[in-house]
């Protein structure tokens, strides 16, 4: 085992599966030059034919990803910032995410898209976005949330493999996260939840950064004598529901932690499935954790009052307790 | 670049297998059999034939909405295309896309897209896929004039022409998109001229003529092979229907926004009566033969209807498989 920082395993996974397959390939905005530390190294051992630095043409390059993946290669496009894929929406949902259905499934579209949740920085309203609920909305799309660096490193090497358009979105209130990982080379299946921490009295489920919240919030309450289940679905398309569905079947009780704004955010279809499924096993109303159906202000007195917190958890966990 | 007769047979050939396929789309919508938009080629057989001719069975080709004759123009078989229009199980999406979204990986067809513009930079992937793969292959792109005001046309050529992609993009510029002029919506008199901006060449070229298509894409195929990069083709030709079948466009023509002096232009210039006359003249085909091909077509667009026709519908549970090339259970 050794310990990464999450960062460091985007760049692990990246590293070996590009060492494994010879048609992986990174291309975004200043990958050469490695500005987000998940590339370093790569010109050299790899060469430029393979870390390719894109014009700031998000449409363009997004396009140029699903053409090659269209003939064969496997790209892995890096996005830095999740709002710099609005740019390229119509790339990413008229072609990446319906050539494979809409061709007959002549065509495999094997792509990673990678964009980083950039909020809680003081980067104001365009570039703090956390967007996966909207792509959850597009058949087509698989969608990995890691929390941990054994996660984002099993799940993308994972992604890279599949042949489905994959989207990685890295929270970054977890790049800095440490864990150890495996010296051996292991991956992750998409659509597999897990439980990060056991318990019996309420079901919290988490969400990319929600799950770090999530744990803290159980560790108070457990000074209380409150047991929270924490679950953490690691990936959203495909989901996990059935190990969501049997912790409420035992806790009778669930909060959703989403940094997503609220409205038709995954804690929302999570919880609506929760509610369509187990609604008898339910002592209390499922409450949501997310963020505020607000655009994200700048000041730093005003933007963490937006997001999940660990009081808020606490105060969603008690209500169903009521 | 010297055509062979058999080569200017199989353009005639093939351009004669568009217009009757079309004419035929005209009839079957007409008769209600033909779901959804259609939107036709006729009036521009030459370039998309002169063009496809140009290059490699196996090079890649990207279409657009206006899009039947792009697989035809690659060689690709009447049956499953026709079967594709009336949503069959047999068609060549297996009744998925249609009309507007036919791919035949068979013949390097990977992909129509029915919004404007979103073919360029799919199509600068596939050469830049060629390109790492080093299997040789170029990328035909085609695109109509409406596409060339979209922000994709611009990343997609500037890519292009950065990475030295072995692509041509062939602006199909009939004069409208829909209804709306490209000498109204366009900034330059020739689309061409855009290449200006990313330092590759831009060459006019007129699509009634497949002869000239055919050789100004063949430099163009030489250049991307060569490791040269892109080149812009603009083939100045003209759709003779509405911009699309059905009642609502045929109303269009009443607004007149094509005077009836333009439009009876280039219906004096038919690419399927000019290339004829000019087989004939250069005693390539006699007018006998020549019926013989028209026969053979009409029969072959005739067999790809009644395969279309007798083929099943695609069964319920089709309409949700195939989301994925990896199924995930929903």
């Amino acid at each position: 085992m050794h310990e990464v920082t999450y960062l460091q395993a985007i760049y692990e996974a990246q590293r070996e599966e590009m060492r494994r397959d010879p048609r992986v390939f990174i291309m975004g905005e200043d990958v050469v030059l490695n500005m987000f530390g998940t590339t370093a190294g790569f010109v050299e051992e790899f060469g430029e034919e393979r870390v390719r630095d894109t014009p700031i043409s998000e449409a363009g390059f997004t396009g140029v990803g699903v053409g090659s993946a269209l003939v064969g290669m496997r790209p892995v496009v890096d996005y830095s910032i999740a709002s710099f894929m609005y740019v390229a929406m119509d790339q990413l949902i008229s072609m990446a995410a319906k050539c494979t259905y809409m061709y007959g499934g002549q065509a495999k579209v094997p792509i990673v898209f990678r964009a980083g949740m950039f909020y809680g920085g003081s980067n104001a309203a365009q570039h703090s976005d956390r967007p996966h609920p909207m792509f959850m909305n597009i058949p087509g799309f698989k969608i990995i949330m890691p929390s941990t660096p054994y996660d984002v490193k099993g799940l993308l090497k994972s992604a890279i493999r599949d042949d489905d358009p994959v989207i990685c979105f890295e929270d970054d209130t977890l790049w800095f996260s440490k864990g150890s990982i495996p010296d051996e080379e292991y991956t992750i299946p998409l659509g597999k939840a897990e439980i990060k921490r056991e318990g019996k009295d309420v079901t919290v489920v988490g969400i990319a950064g929600g799950v770090t919240l999530a744990l803290a919030a159980a560790d108070e309450l457990a000074n209380a004598g409150i047991s929270i289940e924490v679950i953490d679905p690691r990936t959203l398309v495909p989901l996990d529901k059935n190990l969501i569905l049997q912790s409420v079947s035992k806790t009778g009780r669930l909060v959703v932690v989403d940094p997503a704004h609220k409205t038709c955010s995954a804690a929302s279809e999570i919880s609506a499935i929760v509610a369509e499924e187990s609604f008898w096993n339910l002592k209390a109303p499922i409450q949501r954790v997310a963020t505020a159906d607000v655009q994200i202000p700048f000041s730093p007195a005003l933007e963490p009052l937006l997001y999940p917190s660990k009081e808020k958890i606490v105060a969603a966990v008690q209500k169903t307790l009521e | 670049m010297t055509l062979t007769n058999e080569q200017m047979i199989e353009i005639y050939r093939r351009m004669l297998r568009i217009r009757r396929f079309d004419e035929k789309v005209i009839e079957l919508v007409a008769n209600g059999d033909l779901p959804g938009a259609a939107h036709l080629s006729i009036g521009e057989e030459a370039e998309i034939v002169g063009a496809c001719m140009a290059i490699n069975p196996d090079d890649y080709e990207v279409g657009n909405h206006r899009s039947h004759g792009h697989p035809i123009g690659k060689g690709a078989e009447l049956k499953p295309l026709m079967a594709e229009l009336l949503g069959r199980k047999t068609g060549v999406n297996h009744g998925k896309g249609g009309s507007m979204h036919l791919a035949d990986f068979s013949v390097g067809s990977v992909g129509e897209s029915s919004i404007v513009g979103s073919g360029l930079p799919v199509a600068a992937g596939a050469a830049l896929g060629a390109k790492m793969m080093r299997n040789g292959r170029l990328c035909l792109c085609f695109f109509g004039d409406g596409a060339s005001n979209q922000g994709t046309f611009h990343e997609a050529l500037n890519i292009a022409a950065i990475w030295k992609l072995p692509i041509i993009y062939l602006c199909e510029n009939n004069g409208y998109a829909a209804t709306t002029s490209a000498r109204y919506s366009v900034a330059v008199k020739d689309i061409a001229d855009r290449a200006k901006a990313y330092d590759i060449p831009g060459v006019v070229v007129d699509g009634q003529d497949p002869i000239a298509v055919f050789d100004v894409v063949s430099e163009a195929a030489n250049r991307a092979r060569s490791g040269l990069g892109p080149t812009l083709v603009e083939a100045k030709t003209y759709r003779y229907r509405e911009h699309a079948e059905g009642a609502l466009f045929a109303a269009m023509a009443e607004t007149g926004y094509r005077s009836k002096e333009e439009y009876e232009h280039w219906r004096q210039r038919d690419p399927i009566v000019l290339f004829r006359d000019k087989l004939i003249a250069m005693g390539v085909m006699t007018e006998a033969q020549l019926e013989q091909m028209d026969h053979e077509v009409q029969e072959e667009v005739l067999a790809a209807e009644a395969f279309a026709k007798e083929s099943p519908y695609p069964e319920p549970h089709e309409a949700f498989e195939g989301l994925y090339s990896t199924p995930i259970s929903v």
